[in-house]
């Protein structure tokens, strides 16, 4: 009977395979749309893969081939993946909360590479402490299909018909909403942060005074006027570790 | 053509800095971060980062302005209704691709 059970524990590698497979899933359109628009911006299949084995990460790795397409200098990229990856320091702090006895140094710094929006989602819903066993089974997965994912887009992308690679490029926006949406829905703050950013965008972008700035930098502009105003006017009511 | 040494620089750049970014809190900090201020600015981040990086772009990254926003409206409606990711990327690009049939067909 207990075995027929989802072991709500995160202390089985073979758990975390488990637990990883919907994000793997997930991750393969994701990464799809991403080889293509890689090899689209003229980044060739080889360098989008060595990205997505490298980085995991969406949001910065679309941003980051956006930059290295339009020539961005290194400190534009540094910067533009601080911005955008930051997030991930506050998902691996309230994670390093979480880990058990057993989680030492060389754990902690092999598994961080594996942090992801999805992938501390999941961890951070587990009952109990994580053992490193648990989160290299729940990284797994995901990470090869991110790389497998690129590939495909990346090599094949050229035979889609042009509808198709049309259709398939909206993919990475679309989770993009998928992710704001939920929470801006309950979170007034969340709310008024996206819509103030996505505003600021609108602004650099269609503005001609503003034309001279990049995607990176506009991005890094937009996120963190709109973030500190939203830390500003609409503080949390208690901390919360999503 | 890119050259080969930028692109490596670049790519390096960006693994190592987001590599840090994931392992110097995961591995150093072992306590509470006190400002509250920081805390919700962190916690903000991603959704203005998301946000900024979508719009206006979203609407260029199909064939045309119409279709995107048709694929935008009904990631917007899905998304709204907490369906997964999968669910609102599949009929997202079902309905560019639908959009744009039809615009051919006009």
């Amino acid at each position: 009977m207990e075995k027929n059970k989802t072991d709500t524990r995160a202390v089985n590698f073979k758990t975390g395979l488990t637990d990883g497979l919907p994000i793997a899933l997930g991750y393969l359109s994701v990464s799809f749309t991403f080889g293509i628009s890689a090899v689209g911006m003229g980044i060739s299949p080889l360098a989008a893969i060595l990205i997505s084995m490298t980085c995991l990460t969406s949001a910065g790795q679309l941003a980051g081939a956006g930059i290295i397409a339009a020539g961005g200098g290194l400190v534009e990229m540094a910067l533009a993946q601080l911005v955008i990856n930051i997030r991930y320091s506050l998902m691996s702090l309230s994670l390093s909360q979480k880990l058990n006895e057993k989680y030492s140094l060389p754990h902690r710094i092999i598994s961080a590479f594996g942090i992801t929006d999805e992938i501390f989602a999941v961890a951070s819903g587990k009952d109990g402490e994580i053992a490193p066993r648990y989160m290299y089974g729940l990284i797994t997965l995901p990470y090869i299909f991110w790389a497998a994912g690129t590939a495909m887009g990346a090599f094949f992308g050229e035979i889609l018909p042009e509808n198709v690679k049309s259709a398939l490029g909206i993919a990475i926006y679309v989770m993009f909403v998928a992710i704001v949406v939920p929470p801006a829905k309950k979170l007034r703050g969340v709310m008024a942060v996206a819509l103030a950013a996505a505003g600021l965008s609108c602004v650099i972008k269609f503005v001609p005074v503003f034309s001279g700035i990049s995607s990176g930098i506009s991005v890094i502009i937009c996120a963190v006027i709109a973030a500190a105003a939203g830390a500003a006017l609409f503080p949390r009511k208690e901390a919360q570790n999503d | 053509m890119i050259d080969t040494i930028y692109l490596c620089a670049s790519i390096v750049i960006m693994a190592a800095v987001t590599y840090m970014i994931r392992m110097l809190p995961l591995a150093a900090v072992r306590g509470k971060i006190r400002s509250r201020f920081v805390m919700d600015l962190l916690y903000y981040i991603p959704y203005a980062v998301l946000s900024a990086m979508t719009i206006p772009a979203i609407f260029y990254s199909s064939g045309s302005l119409i279709s995107a926003a048709v694929g935008f409206v009904i990631a917007l409606v899905l998304a709204f209704f907490e369906r997964g990711l999968m669910t609102v990327a599949i009929c997202s690009c079902a309905g560019v691709f639908v959009t744009e049939l039809i615009m051919t067909l006009i």
